[in-house]
This record gives structure tokens, C-alpha cells and sequence, in this order.
């Protein structure tokens, strides 16, 4: 711990303002430096914590960088094969109705290989949360092209940037999942900047409260950075989302409850 | 008017020296350090603790929650 003379008068444990929840562990986190997982996951436990849900929750971690979120959220995980955590959660939530679960997925977890999971339950109206974190590219295993990769974005396995006719288009699974009628909440949000990290953490929040009223499946985006998947420092790396990702991808809610 | 003062406690040995904290500080109080952390990080410190307002925004903003804000009324 870091402290300097002279302000030993204000750090005092009735002076706190602000510290991680409990719920997060104090393993190190196996993330690079700048990666937003880290926030989704401190928010995520934050929520957890505040609304008292500890031992009611049940989480499905995904294959992908955050395959090993069981390390740094204090609360039951099951981890899932690649793509199959709506699959997972789905049994999950049928057979221990009372608990909150949900899904925690990348982009080549959800939108490549679980495309088909992750339409279905969302079709079904699944009573479960899914966190889709976004960062247009396969971070964990080299950077090659994910499905969400941007157009003229380079990757390892897109040298020369992705081609539109012959490597498709970003595939917005938000989008998709909206136009379905069993999604009751569906929103896209970055956790970049405080401001949008405090939105984030709302929309968890009433994702979570939405989920005891049984009335379909919520669905929270949240456009994220990969610095060492772009090569960039962490600090450009949020600046070029904000750039180029969030004109593809913009931020907002795609479908609120009709109260 | 009383005046509110705040300070942050950096959890050094887990900064990973990301400068995200560095850049959303309003008021410049956060600078990333010459030496390094265990695993060879710069780490962020409050290098100009004196005008912390205990926003906590670089807190929200850390990826690896090591930061604690501390705030009280002067």
C-alpha cells in the first residue's frame, strides 16, 4: 500500500468513500494492462454485494479470456464449452428458479460459436442475464477475426483489414437479439470512462431486478477495448473505440420494458 | 465554506500501470511512477496529493480495482 506523510489525517475507515467490493478477490487478475473485463468484473460484483444477492447467484463463465472469472468473483460459477453457457444457464435457471443467473461471454464466445445458444435462448425468453463484452476481435488466443471485427480493421488473421464482400460485415448481435420478442432489456454500454462505467453498473443493476419479475431474457452489451489484441497502449486503445467502434456499435438502450 | 479533501490509496503490488486512472483524474493529482511494481509495472501514485477532491472517478475507472478513495470535509 502506497501513502504519503501528511494525508494520514484523512485516510480513515469512517473517510471512505470509494474500494472494491468484497466480492472481488484479491487474486491478480490474469487480464493485460487496460483490459476492460476487469471493470465488468469489478461493477458485476459491486451490484452483487449491494443488493445482498451472494449466495443466490450463480454465474456461467465463457471460453475466451474470462474463462477463468471464477478466481476473481466470489460467487458460483459454472464454466461452460465454447459458445454453450446460454445452454448452461438455461438448465441452471429452470431447475433453481429462485436464483440469479447469468451468462458472462466475449464476442467469439457469444457471436461466432454460440450464435445459434445465444439466439435460442434469447428466442425462448430465457429468464437469465447475458453480459456480451465486445472488443471486435479473438483477444485470448492472438487476435485473429472475430465476427464483430470492424471493416478495415486489421487482424492477424486480416492483414490487410477485413473485406466487406468477401469476410462479411460486423455482425451486431445486439441488434439481433432485440428484434426478438423474448428479450425483455437489451442495452449496449462501455465501461471506458467513470461516466459510462456508472451507466454500466446501473444497467446491471436493473437487468438484475429485472430478472425477479420473470418476464424474458436481459441482454447487456458492453463495447470493450483488447490493447494487446489492436496493439495499442490502453489509453489510445479506448480513444480509437470511441472513434471508430462506437459509430458501429452505438451506445443506448435497444429495448426497454413497456411499463 | 468548508473545504473537501480527498486522498487514494494505490494497492501498488497489483497495478498493472494501465495510465487509465492518470487520464480520468479531473484535477492531475495521479502520475505513474519512475520505479516499478514486483511484476515491473510503472504504478500509479497520487504524485499531487494535495489537490485530490476524493472524486473517485479514477476509481471507477481502474480496470483492476487497486484504488481506494478516501474523502472527508476541512
Amino acid at each position: 500500500m502506497f501513502e504519503i506523510a501528511g494525508i494520514r489525517e484523512i485516510v480513515k475507515p469512517e473517510n471512505l468513500a470509494y474500494r472494491k467490493s468484497d466480492l472481488l478477490t484479491e487474486n491478480v487478475m490474469s487480464y493485460c494492462p487496460g483490459c476492460g473485463h476487469g471493470t465488468v468484473h469489478r461493477i458485476l460484483a459491486e451490484v452483487i454485494d449491494e443488493l445482498g444477492l451472494q449466495s443466490d447467484t450463480i454465474g456461467v463463465s465463457p471460453v475466451g479470456c474470462s474463462v477463468l472469472m471464477y478466481n476473481y468473483i466470489d460467487v458460483d460459477i459454472q464454466q461452460a464449452a465454447h459458445g454453450r453457457a446460454p445452454a448452461v444457464a438455461t438448465a441452471i435457471k429452470r431447475l433453481l428458479p429462485e436464483k440469479f443467473v447469468f451468462t458472462y461471454q466475449g464476442d467469439g464466445d457469444l457471436a461466432a460459436i454460440g450464435t445459434a445458444e445465444t439466439i435460442h435462448a434469447c428466442n425462448r425468453g430465457e429468464n437469465i442475464l447475458m453480459l456480451f463484452i465486445n472488443n471486435g476481435i479473438y483477444g485470448m488466443t492472438g487476435g485473429q477475426m472475430a465476427p464483430t471485427t470492424l471493416v478495415g480493421m486489421k487482424s492477424s488473421t486480416s492483414p490487410a483489414g477485413r473485406i466487406a464482400k468477401t469476410m462479411g460485415s460486423p455482425l451486431k448481435m445486439t441488434d439481433i437479439v432485440a428484434t426478438l420478442p423474448g428479450t425483455y432489456y437489451v442495452t449496449r454500454q462501455s465501461v471506458h470512462t467513470p461516466a459510462n462505467v456508472r451507466k454500466t453498473k446501473k444497467a446491471i443493476r436493473k437487468a438484475v431486478q429485472y430478472q425477479k419479475l420473470d418476464r424474458g431474457t436481459c441482454f447487456i452489451e458492453i463495447v470493450s477495448n483488447c490493447p494487446s489484441g489492436w496493439k495499442m497502449t490502453p489509453v489510445q486503445s479506448n480513444k480509437w473505440m470511441e472513434e471508430t467502434m462506437f459509430p458501429v456499435y452505438p451506445l443506448g438502450d435497444l429495448k426497454t420494458p413497456e411499463e | 465554506m468548508a473545504k473537501i479533501r480527498g486522498s487514494i490509496v494505490v494497492n501498488v503490488e497489483r497495478c498493472k500501470g494501465c495510465e487509465v486512472c492518470m487520464v480520468s483524474c479531473p484535477t492531475g493529482t495521479i502520475a505513474m511512477a519512475k520505479e516499478v511494481n514486483g511484476k515491473g509495472y510503472n504504478y500509479a501514485f497520487p504524485a499531487n496529493p494535495d489537490l485530490c477532491i476524493g472524486c473517485a472517478s479514477c476509481a471507477m475507472g481502474c480496470l483492476d480495482g487497486v484504488i481506494a478513495v478516501y474523502k472527508t470535509k476541512i
